[in-house]
């Protein structure tokens, strides 16, 4: 593969995604709906009962609102990430995985490429989530839309690289709602995303609070808070990064031919 | 192995936990030649092309492409061929255009030198009308031409066709044979045609009959023909005569065990 293949080949599969993207019109729409509900909905009926005592980055007392817009933008994330893990199973059952995978390149290439072309999609939705927050005057610093772009691509790599793990296992369109149950909600609801974890310890809750330490959304939700302001959390960087590098390699691995992950769907002869 | 070989295969083998989907499964494809894979159900033929395209790999024996062996150097063995799949696969929601862009720019292509194949490449299946439509309003027939063109942008020298008249009513897919055969000798190009359906290979060079994993003839058509009992029989008669055979040799050698 030289490089102008590697190019041409990048081009394309991200044009795919991109014009599936524009295509389905709601979609869009549905993904800027969710987080916006929890923003205006949800921080302003809580507003008043998660008292946020000043924790790094934050100088000051913020807004609960303040608080909660990261782990809103990780979620826009999350979600399109697993979104990409279902294009990879629709892609699978149509038939057109098949054609992608007989092509003349590295397996890893074609996987890493639809990871980029996820990203990308995660950024557009960032960005309009991010300007929603700003309409309605949440105190996020606009430097920070430049300082958190690093954090974007990362946590979206890695929640991407997850959503290609995933598509491993997962068989059918169907499943994707038990992926729901079972990896979103989870994820976003252990971490820091809603509450800081303290609030967990304080409150016995010791299981949960272990679990959030594991959760590769906590410190996506953390490398992304930091920074916003400018800062850079280390511990945040070092899991999500080596997080990205574990569940990329995995979905490389649960693409690898010997393990015959596309099934032999709809084999004939 | 010759330099005009487009394919060859030296004891194949694989099993899915105790079914051996392959045995022991030889055959070599010379440029221009039109094998056709006969085969019923079950026969072996879809894991076989799994294995020709990388998707999978066999558990022993090899398979070289032009040259490359696919398990060790599989870019180089892919660029090489064209596949048209049992399982459709095209983008629904693309155009014809936009199907066979994405086809040639994953092979490389420069996007000016795609432009031209596909044009040329449309205009020889008389396609160009269809050209800007979404594949999803096309006939199974058109479709299956647009996956026969894409199959070709690349300029492979081994065409797979895994029972690819699946769907298509025997005009079509007359019309689709004939095309192929055509293609095979103007281009030297390779060809191995997997299906159940008789009528589509008697025109073949050879035809390699496989059952349950195993092959059981590789011969030419006449040659299949001529031979004892199968003497002149149809080509229909002697695929079935084979496919009992074996079945009849399979029940002796499990009561013998």
């Amino acid at each position: 593969m030289n490089t102008s293949h590697a190019i041409n080949a990048f081009s394309a599969l991200s044009a795919r995604e991109v014009g599936k993207f524009m295509r389905q019109k709601g979609r869009l729409f549905s993904a800027l709906v969710r987080p916006a509900l929890w923003l205006l909905v949800f921080a302003a009926g809580f507003q008043n009962v998660f008292g946020v005592a000043v924790i790094p980055p934050y100088e000051s007392y913020i807004e609960y609102e303040v608080y909660i817009s990261p782990g809103l933008l990780c979620m826009v994330i999350l979600f399109n990430g697993m979104q990409s893990s279902l294009s990879m199973v629709y892609d699978r059952e149509m038939g057109l995985m098949r054609l992608l995978l007989t092509a003349p390149l590295p397996r890893w290439y074609i996987l890493f490429s639809k990871l980029m072309a996820g990203t990308l999609l995660s950024l557009l939705q960032v960005y309009s989530f991010m300007i929603i927050c700003w309409l309605f005057d949440v105190d996020i610093p606009l430097v920070g839309a430049l300082t958190a772009l690093p954090a974007f691509i990362l946590v979206a790599l890695m929640l991407g690289a997850l959503g290609l793990l995933l598509s491993v296992s997962v068989k059918q369109l169907e499943n994707f709602a038990g992926m729901m149950n079972f990896v979103i909600f989870p994820m976003f609801f252990i971490s820091p995303a809603l509450y800081p974890l303290w609030k967990l310890e304080e409150a016995g809750a010791e299981l949960v609070f272990m679990a959030a330490q594991y959760n590769p959304f906590t410190y996506s939700v953390e490398l992304v808070r930091f920074a916003l302001y400018g800062q850079l959390n280390w511990l945040a960087l070092s899991v999500v990064f080596g997080a990205f590098v574990l569940f990329f390699s995995l979905a490389v691995w649960g693409y690898d031919p010997q393990k015959g992950v596309i099934g032999r769907s709809k084999a004939g002869g | 192995m010759q330099s005009d070989t487009a394919l060859e295969l030296t004891a194949v083998s694989k099993t899915y936990g105790t079914v051996k989907a392959l045995d022991q499964v030889s055959l070599a494809i010379q440029s221009s030649q039109f094998v056709g894979l006969l085969g019923q159900n079950g026969a072996g033929k879809t894991t076989l092309f799994q294995l020709l395209t990388g998707l999978f790999n066999g558990d022993s024996g090899q398979i070289w492409v032009c040259g490359h062996d696919i398990r060790h150097h599989p870019i180089a063995a892919l660029s090489s061929i064209g596949v048209v799949f049992q399982q459709p696969t095209l983008d629904l929601d693309l155009t014809v255009q936009g199907n066979l862009k994405f086809h040639c720019l994953l092979h490389g292509l420069s996007r000016s030198e795609a432009e031209q194949r596909i044009s040329s490449e449309l205009e020889r299946f008389e396609m160009q009308a269809v050209r800007y439509l979404p594949v999803r309003s096309l006939s199974g027939g058109n479709q299956r031409k647009v996956e026969l063109i894409r199959s070709l942008l690349h300029r492979p020298r081994l065409l797979l066709m895994d029972e690819a008249t699946v769907g298509l009513d025997p005009e079509s897919r007359k019309a689709l044979v004939n095309h192929v055969i055509a293609l095979c000798k103007e281009r030297d190009l390779a060809v191995l045609w997997s299906t159940h359906i008789v009528e589509e290979i008697q025109q073949a060079d050879r035809v390699v009959v496989l059952d349950r994993g195993k092959v059981l003839a590789d011969s030419s058509p006449g040659e299949l023909l001529a031979k004892e009992p199968l003497c002149g029989s149809s080509l229909s008669d002697a695929f079935l005569h084979l496919i009992n055979l074996n079945k009849t040799v399979g029940v002796v050698h499990e009561r013998a065990c």
